[in-house]
């Protein structure tokens, strides 16, 4: 009993805070996505449209589809890339030797920098004309000269890419090294002992072991690439066209540059729900493994 | 009858030999795969140095020498005399981004500790799904919160405030705090807290004095974290502020002029930006990898 009343008092303050900040604005987006809003024209909700908005991302808008494309390959190529690196490294940097604590350092220094900062600087750096990166990939490549990366749909997905595993991986190298410390030696020794070879003993021994906590990972590395927005902003501004334009970017390209508050909340809802089922997956991971 | 013990003789001296020459090749093996480990740790080590090295040398370049590709370069402070002058004016958004980090670790950090004691300690109906759903919250894309807020700080006459951007922040700031405090709590043992119940302590005694002290690593990773974050966020600064409480990384967008961005003077700001953050994140750097793996496992 007086543990309930203990826990209403310490609870409270976290919990009237988190759904004013979070539940309040998730039912108000929800119920603005059945109504017609347009800044331009009133500030005041308009009347009720039912599907109308939802209507319009799946069937009438032809930007819709192009941008739900673009979302799901930067998702698929950016998580598969950040985890492939980040299990590398962590591998990598587990075995004992010279130079590891240095870049056990430095690999945080990726993840404190600002990602709008980020994206502008890989903007400065990409340029055709004096960028560091293309002068270096230019002396290295030399057909690679005349690229205009940031106008070209395929290389501005990379560069955006690129950034974004440079922001990431060492958050979730330092993640998997964890999981991976957690894995029983003896079980590794036994297999070698076994006569298994160094592949056999990571794929057979290490792998399956380490399944759930990188399961977690590449679920929280899809949460976060479906949230990137501040890149996109500085770097490409979802262009050329619409190549770089992913779901949260659009919603907020519809709502503030085209002041269509109702379809952008409509646009914004189906990044909420596919964000939602991930969500649910990563809880009934994640808590699977605590318990 | 001699040649069986010398057939064996020269079969063990081959095996002896082959063994041996077995044991130079692995260790030719060992030595190449060495090698190797070391070449990727120093392209890692480039490919992250070099980008940040290149902010910096920018940042103290005289402008005939941000567009040459070369690292030798006579260093001049004109870049950050630049931004600090009279025309764009960053130390207001030294101070904006300050504020509003500041305001939101202080509100959510004793919030974050109490809830989290009680999600660790207590037991109460729906804890894990109170619980649960303060994480989902983590998950909600920020275009999501921000179009609402935008609505109502507008008819509220709060766009451009403080107040507008500590409380979106605290949206991002308030969960993951309490989960990575409530993570460091479940780790210390509970005696020495029985120990003081029983003496008679109060149970808000018992946080004060028992908990918050031992969990202080976890409640400083906590309020560094919360920190970065709210420092480096872009999203909600973008959308909400006009002027007077433009934060730092926001600011960067005004070095963006139509002729073309002055990248010498988004440098000089980006290493304004990322001194501190640099700074903060190598102090908890011992606590750093324990924090990120409770995002894998709580």
């Amino acid at each position: 009993m007086k543990d309930h009343k203990l826990a209403a008092i310490l609870l409270a303050p976290a919990i009237l805070l988190v759904a004013f900040t979070t539940v309040y604005p998730m039912v108000s987006s929800f119920w603005t996505s059945f109504h017609s809003l347009n800044l331009a024209r009133s500030l005041d909700l308009g009347p009720f449209v039912g599907l109308e908005n939802y209507e319009e991302a799946f069937v009438y808008d032809p930007d819709f589809w192009t941008v739900m494309r673009v979302t799901a390959t930067f998702v698929i190529v950016d998580v598969g890339l950040t985890i492939l690196v980040a299990l590398g490294l962590a591998i990598l940097l587990l075995r004992a030797g010279f130079g590891k604590g240095i870049v056990r350092t430095l690999l945080i220094l990726p993840f404190a920098m600002s990602p709008a900062l980020i994206g502008i600087s890989w903007r400065f750096m990409l340029n055709p004309d004096f960028g560091a990166f293309s002068r270096t990939i230019a002396a290295v490549l030399p057909f690679m000269r005349d690229v205009d990366y940031l106008a070209s749909p395929a290389f501005s997905m990379a560069a955006l890419i690129s950034a974004d595993v440079w922001h990431w991986a060492p958050y979730f190298t330092f993640m998997l090294m964890g999981g991976l410390a957690s894995i029983p030696p003896e079980t590794q020794e036994a297999a070698r002992i076994d006569g298994a070879n160094n592949w056999r003993v990571f794929r057979d021994v290490t792998l399956p072991q380490l399944a759930p906590v990188l399961i977690v990972a590449v679920i929280l590395k899809s949460v976060f690439a479906l949230k990137v927005f501040d890149t996109i902003v500085t770097m490409t501004s979802g262009g050329p066209g619409r190549e770089t334009t992913t779901l949260a970017f659009f919603a907020y390209h519809i709502g503030f540059r085209d002041y269509d508050f109702g379809y952008a909340a409509a646009v914004a809802y189906i990044l909420t729900a596919i964000l939602f089922l991930l969500s649910l997956s990563y809880m009934r991971f994640a808590f699977r493994r605590a318990a | 009858m001699t040649t069986v013990p010398h057939t064996l003789a020269v079969a063990a001296a081959s095996g002896a030999t082959e063994a041996a020459a077995r044991r130079l090749s692995k260790q030719r093996k060992r030595k190449a795969l060495q090698w190797l480990e070391g070449a990727v740790l120093i392209a890692v080590a480039i490919i992250i140095m070099f980008p940040i090295a290149w902010m910096v040398m920018t940042a103290f370049k005289h402008p005939a020498y941000v567009y040459s590709y070369t690292i030798w370069f006579p260093p001049t402070l004109d870049n950050f005399r630049e931004v600090f002058s009279e025309r764009w004016q960053i130390m207001d958004k030294v101070i904006n981004s300050t504020v509003i980090a500041v305001s939101t670790v202080v509100i959510a950090i004793p919030i974050a500790v109490c809830s989290a004691y009680g999600f660790s300690r207590l037991n109460f109906p729906l804890k894990r799904t109170m619980f649960q759903w303060i994480l989902l919250t983590q998950f909600i894309p920020a275009v999501t919160i921000v179009l609402p807020f935008y609505l109502m700080f507008r008819s509220l006459g709060l766009l451009d405030t403080y107040v507008a951007l500590i409380v979106v922040d605290l949206a991002i700031a308030l969960p993951y705090a309490i989960w990575t405090i409530k993570g460091f709590i479940d780790a210390i043992p509970m005696e020495t807290e029985e120990a003081a119940i029983v003496d008679g302590a109060s149970r808000l005694r018992v946080i004060w004095d028992i908990v918050v002290p031992m969990a202080r690593p976890g409640i400083l990773t906590a309020a560094v974290f919360c920190f970065i974050i709210t420092w480096n966020e872009f999203l909600f600064g973008y959308l909400l502020s006009r002027q007077n409480v433009v934060p730092l990384p926001v600011g960067i967008i005004s070095f963006v002029l139509e002729r073309g961005p002055v990248w010498e003077l988004i440098a000089a700001t980006g290493i304004i930006i990322t001194i501190p953050m640099f700074f903060f994140a190598l102090i908890i750097q011992r606590h750093f990898t324990k924090g990120m793996n409770l995002g894998a496992v709580r």
